[in-house]
């Protein structure tokens, strides 16, 4: 911590402009920095070097828990729990329970996707330091904010505000916590 | 003068109209939302659409009072309407989620601006659907009954019936939907919020967009969550119309019993859904002044959609007719036959005119691009679709085995009703989800500018 503040904030005005300046903070060593956008930019996720994303294994895990409960349920109710003879079937028919397994791997694969999602985003925060950013509203419209926080090591008000204001921005200013 | 070469190669078109910038369409789409006076159209549509809810509530009352009888299903048509709307509902929903997730999974970027209300479109289609078999079922209270739970009556449901199958497939489609269409909002909330003036708005749009902030961290696991949803819900929305279709094919009636139904059944889905999606587009567009957003490409992508899946539809009818006279089953036959010319021959005429030939119109550009014409044939093949799921089930009850078991089916005005209830329901939701939420996505529709673009100038 080398101040009260949160992290300073640059403002660029075109998504071009913010994957270089993120570029640039990561390749100067910066590590606790953020970028924001108003839609998904591609660059971006290079830039930070967010290749890392256990979202995938959630879903998996999701889907298969899914399937395994709705295969299991229908074995456990036509066979053990409410055994009933139609037709002649075998008690255990598993050509029918293929529909409700299937459909519980989705529901269950699709729960954990956006569960998982919120989970790995921290969300729902209403709350967040960034927010106290002027313009910062605008991130959720057409500006592009580059963040360093406090807590990076590399971080010095004076040092890395001059290194923002290199990269050419819109504004550069202080985040408070 | 240098002579300019011939270029040959077509300019690929735009996805949206040129001249836009990222605040442009942000202020555009939230602008319906959040300031522009609420236009005239609205109040018309959503008093229609609440009149018919009311409609709607009185039919459901008096069902619930004197039971199922008040409508016009008798032993041995005892579907009817409820279940003909059930299927054609569901059907609606189809395109929503096929915008949204094949298409996104085909990379085809000019469903960017029609995906969200599509979406919205399934979501309350399926909400409409869902009523059916619930108010079908005469005692509607005791829903829960078809839900696997511990009971001290001692009995569980069905698992190898196609009935049960059905609930858990509605009711899985129904809360996939939902997680899609809400996982879409959650950045556009997040642009409402910092763009209304008013504290309660905020307040609320705050809380739904859970905090949203636009992170690149979150935006990248936020496209991975919408690439896998998109993944799951594609054999989601292909599976629902086949299950739905199993309810007919596993029994044994004739005109029912047939292996072909579930693709015939996902193709008309396709094909009513698409047609609902021109129906609320095309007058949404103008009144609203999003011609720039919703161009004459994606009214004739989706007229074209509705062709290529009417054509698929107009081949099953052929082949449902032709696999009748081959398989030599004599009851299989005589439905056919009863189809074309016996009791329900005007609606079968009805619908080959609706679905088949009516289409047809749609191989001519000038047609395609016509707004006022697709409109029309749009609403013509919901009348079709509507007539053939009628058709399919109706007709096949009335006269099935020995014809001493043989009965028509003749709809009631509370038939009636209740369907225009759920017509006023869907538009009822449909209107309030135009005024209180963009229609349009608006962090995908910015993807779409050029200036989206990354260049990349670091050698």
């Amino acid at each position: 911590m080398t101040s009260g503040i949160y992290g300073l904030i640059a403002e660029f005005d075109n998504p071009t402009a913010l994957v270089n300046a993120t570029r640039a903070a990561r390749e100067k060593g910066h590590r606790k920095l953020d970028a924001f956008s108003p839609f998904p930019i591609e660059g971006l996720t290079d830039a930070l070097h967010l290749h890392k994303n256990w979202l995938p294994l959630i879903v998996l895990g999701g889907g298969i828990t899914g399937g395994l409960t709705g295969f299991l349920l229908q074995y456990y109710v036509t066979v053990i729990n409410f055994p009933i003879n139609i037709g002649g079937r075998p008690l255990d028919s598993w050509p029918s329970y293929i529909i409700i397994t299937f459909e519980l791997t989705i529901l269950f694969g699709a729960l954990s996707a956006v569960l998982g999602m919120l989970g790995l985003c921290g969300l729902p925060m209403p709350y967040h330091p960034v927010f106290n950013a002027p313009r910062f509203a605008l991130a959720s419209n057409d500006r592009f904010f580059l963040c360093i926080e406090s807590a990076d090591p590399l971080f010095d008000l004076a040092a890395t505000g001059d290194f923002l204001r290199a990269l050419e921005p819109h504004e550069v200013s202080e985040v408070a916590h | 003068m240098p002579e300019t070469p011939p270029t040959l190669e077509r300019q690929p078109q735009p996805d949206i109209a040129p001249g836009y910038t990222f605040a442009s369409v942000t202020d555009q789409i939230a602008a319906v939302v959040l300031t522009k006076r609420t236009p005239i159209f609205w109040y018309a549509c959503f008093s229609v659409g609440f009149g018919l809810v009311l409609l709607l509530l009185l039919c459901m009352a008096l069902l619930f009072a004197k039971g199922v009888g008040i409508w016009g299903i008798r032993i041995p048509v005892a579907w009817g309407f409820a279940i003909t709307n059930f299927v054609w509902w569901i059907g609606i929903g189809h395109a929503g989620t096929l915008i949204s997730a094949i298409l996104l999974l085909l990379n085809q970027r000019w469903r960017n601006s029609i995906n969200r209300f599509a979406e919205a479109m399934t979501l309350f289609a399926v909400a409409c659907a869902g009523m059916f078999p619930l108010l079908h079922m005469g005692r509607p209270w005791l829903f829960f009954w078809m839900f696997p739970y511990p009971n001290t009556m001692g009995i569980q449901p069905q698992f190898r019936s196609p009935l049960v199958w059905d609930v858990f497939a509605v009711s899985t489609y129904a809360t996939v939907s939902a997680l899609f269409w809400f996982v879409g909002l959650i950045p556009d909330l997040g642009t409402l919020r910092d763009r209304t003036k008013n504290s309660a708005g905020r307040m609320i749009y705050g809380i739904m967009s859970m905090g949203w902030r636009g992170s690149a961290r979150h935006w990248s696991v936020y496209e991975t969550c919408t690439l896998l949803l998109a993944g799951i819900a594609t054999p989601l929305v292909l599976s629902v119309h086949t299950v739905v279709s199993f309810d007919f094919t596993i029994a044994i009636v004739p005109g029912w019993h047939s292996t072909f139904f579930p693709p015939y059944f996902v193709a008309g889905a396709i094909y009513s859904g698409f047609a609902m999606v021109l129906v609320l587009a095309i007058p949404l567009r103008k009144v609203y002044g999003l011609q720039g957003l919703i161009t004459d490409k994606h009214l004739e992508n989706a007229a074209k959609v509705m062709l290529a899946t009417g054509l698929i539809v107009a081949y099953s009818y052929i082949m449902e007719n032709f696999g009748a006279w081959f398989g030599g089953e004599v009851y299989e036959q005589a439905a056919f036959w009863h189809r074309l010319t016996g009791p329900y021959r005007y609606t079968y005429w009805l619908l080959i005119s609706c679905n088949i030939i009516a289409p047809q119109f749609l191989w001519f550009k000038r047609v395609r691009t016509n707004p006022v014409l697709l409109f029309i044939s749009s609403i013509v093949v919901l009348v079709g679709m509507w007539l053939e799921r009628f058709m399919i089930i109706v007709s096949s009850l009335a006269q099935d085995f020995v014809p001493a078991a043989w009965g028509i089916f003749s709809p009631t005005r509370w038939d009636w009703f209740t369907f225009a209830g759920t017509i006023g329901l869907f538009t009822f939701l449909f209107f309030l989800f135009v005024r209180l939420l963009p229609m349009i996505s608006i962090f995908e529709v910015r993807t779409l500018l050029p200036q989206a673009k990354v260049k990349e100038e670091r050698g």
